[in-house]
């Protein structure tokens, strides 16, 4: 086997790294607690204040862009193997098209607020489906090059569908869609937790669990089915799982993108190339990464916020040349 | 042991059959090679052995059993594939790359593969591949790959093994190396099954050969009875020579220059 120093290291890392984004995240703010107020903070010692904006909003919020950061990251990283191909990434293939055209009729159509991830979540089902529905009408088979193309028409169909609700919607309500496309975490509640860690446990679990056949399916359709696996139904549920896993996110904090895109890139050499471990990698570091990239949002203009996805976008460009430095 | 028992096969919207009334057999101990022309329908026996394309009439069994009833692992258990091409869509440790062998092995809920290890590594040792486990697949030269990608079918420890085009890409001292691992192997009790343009290789390493054209089997049998001038002539429409290898006495394939001849 490789020698076990450099894997430990390599886990250790990224172990450390969603700690210390986590600490950071719940540490700094209008508000900035001690390492020691924080820790009775969290025990629920201490100064009633910090008790209060410890559980009720910071806790929250780092949970939550946690969760969002590991789910984008773990589905961007079977996507990619699944459909072999290092540019897929959830919102590449439908599902924030999806999401975006539930949200914004939720929004445009005055439903209440709550409804909004409802409709989002149903958007990104409805979009999934249509990919899956279009792969399968147009080529007969769904298979990883056609389930990319379907995704990227049922995307563009869905810009073309939101343009329209926007145009003829009033101010207000494209204000507050706007707001959702760009992506936030400031909501966040302990429901919204408790909600994508029981959904993320349940679909990225099922990921995990086939990530196998994902290794297999990266050679190829015939080498693939060669080793016995049915290339259009494994390819079919990785990217349900995949997208679903995604679409939960989409709900959960509006369209965070480059995250799915950019982080399994960055930890797959080091994982070893299986998928169970880049999954798992991917996840620890798009937790961090998403940990992190909430507090530059909330901090770096305080008291007002940078929207999350123009944060991650930023951060995301660097992160993608150094990679492309790494091809040539 | 791989049966083809006249087997036809038709491609949606095809006008003609692309295979009709195919028989042969692949032992186990032989090395068995399918030749023939470019789109005679070499590669399509291979994908309706492995499920990708349906038989339309008659039968592929392995072992006995009809391959279009039976499961996908099973199937693979039994017959591991060497494909024409493939790249892996990010490159892997070769170890690992061998490891994938043994995916029809493995269950979804258990990592227990009990003699996993022995069979990755009776691989590498047969396929000797031993001196470059350790790099990616991308940092390997043609016949490295391909003799790793031979290690992850043995890995696989099924009885036959198929492979499409096995020498493409490769050199003179390369594809005489590709071979003599096929003969090693079928010396151990393999059924090799082997796709090919190389006629004079497979004239001296082949046990028996089948010859397509157009679809259908031109002739069937040792190579001395297969590799005859006026059949060659026919099938590859153009002109040639059959002499004699004067090292090993096997018939070797001599194409002359001159106009294609219709």
């Amino acid at each position: 086997m490789t020698p076990g120093t450099p894997r430990v290291a390599f886990w250790s890392t990224l172990a450390a790294a969603l700690v210390l984004a986590g600490l950071l995240g719940l540490g700094i703010g209008p508000v900035r607690l001690t390492p020691a107020e924080l820790w009775d903070a969290l025990a629920g010692r201490g100064d009633v204040t910090a008790v209060a904006i410890m559980r009720d909003i910071r806790a929250p919020r780092v949970a939550l862009a946690a969760l969002v950061g590991a789910a984008l990251a773990m589905s961007g990283a079977a996507l990619q193997g699944t459909l072999r191909n290092a540019l897929a990434e959830p919102y590449l293939l439908g599902v924030s098209g999806g999401a975006a055209v539930g949200a914004v009729i939720a929004v445009v159509g005055r439903a209440p607020f709550g409804l909004v991830p409802a409709g989002a979540f149903a958007g990104a089902v409805a979009a999934v489906i249509l990919v899956l529905a279009i792969a399968r009408a147009g080529a007969g088979r769904p298979d990883p090059r056609v389930l990319l193309m379907a995704g990227v028409v049922v995307g563009a169909f869905a810009n073309a569908a939101i343009m329209v609700a926007l145009a003829s919607a009033p101010p207000d309500s494209t204000r507050n869609a706007l707001w959702w496309m760009m992506g936030s975490v400031a909501g966040a509640t302990w429901v919204h937790v408790r909600w994508l860690a029981a959904y993320a446990a349940v679909a990225g679990g099922a990921l995990l669990l086939w990530a196998p056949e994902i290794d297999v399916l990266a050679l190829g359709d015939e080498a693939a089915a060669g080793l016995g696996v049915d290339v259009n139904r494994a390819g079919r549920r990785a990217y349900v799982l995949a997208s679903l896993l995604a679409a939960a996110t989409v709900a959960a904090a509006g369209l965070v993108g480059f995250v799915g895109l950019v982080v399994p890139h960055l930890v797959r050499a080091r994982a070893g190339h299986r998928h169970r471990a880049v999954i798992v990698a991917a996840g620890l570091a798009g937790a961090a990464l998403l940990v992190a990239a909430d507090l530059v949002a909330r901090t770096i203009r305080a008291p007002s916020e940078l929207p999350l996805g123009a944060v991650t976008a930023l951060a995301g460009v660097p992160f993608f040349l150094a990679q492309l430095r790494r091809l040539r | 042991m791989i049966r083809f028992r006249d087997v036809e096969v038709r491609y949606p919207n095809a006008v003609h059959p692309a295979v009709n009334g195919v028989s042969f057999e692949a032992l186990r101990g032989r090395i068995t090679a399918i030749a023939g022309p470019n789109g005679s329908g070499k590669s399509t026996l291979v994908r309706a052995l492995l499920g990708r394309v349906p038989v339309a009439s008659g039968s592929i069994t392995v072992d006995g059993a009809d391959v279009s009833r039976m499961d996908r692992r099973e199937l693979a258990r039994r017959v591991a594939v060497v494909g024409q091409r493939e790249e892996p869509a990010f490159p892997l440790r070769v170890r690992d790359y061998i490891a994938l062998g043994r995916h029809p092995h493995l269950q979804l809920w258990s990592a227990a593969d009990p003699t996993g290890s022995d069979a990755i590594a009776r691989a590498i040792e047969e396929a000797e591949v031993g001196a470059f486990i350790d790099r990616t697949t991308d940092e390997l030269s043609g016949g490295e790959w391909q003799r790793v990608r031979i290690a992850r079918a043995l890995a696989q420890e099924a009885g036959a093994l198929v492979l499409d085009e096995p020498t493409t890409y490769l050199d003179v001292a390369h594809e005489m190396a590709a071979f003599e691992l096929l003969d090693a192997l079928a010396r151990r009790a393999q059924a090799i099954l082997v796709v090919s343009h190389q006629l004079n290789l497979v004239a001296r390493f082949a046990h028996s050969v089948v010859l397509l054209h157009r679809g259908v089997v031109a002739a069937s049998g040792s190579p001395t009875d297969v590799m005859r001038g006026d059949v060659l002539e026919r099938v590859y429409e153009w002109p040639l020579v059959v002499t004699r290898d004067p090292a090993v006495g096997a018939p070797a394939l001599l194409p002359l220059r001159g106009r294609r001849r219709l």
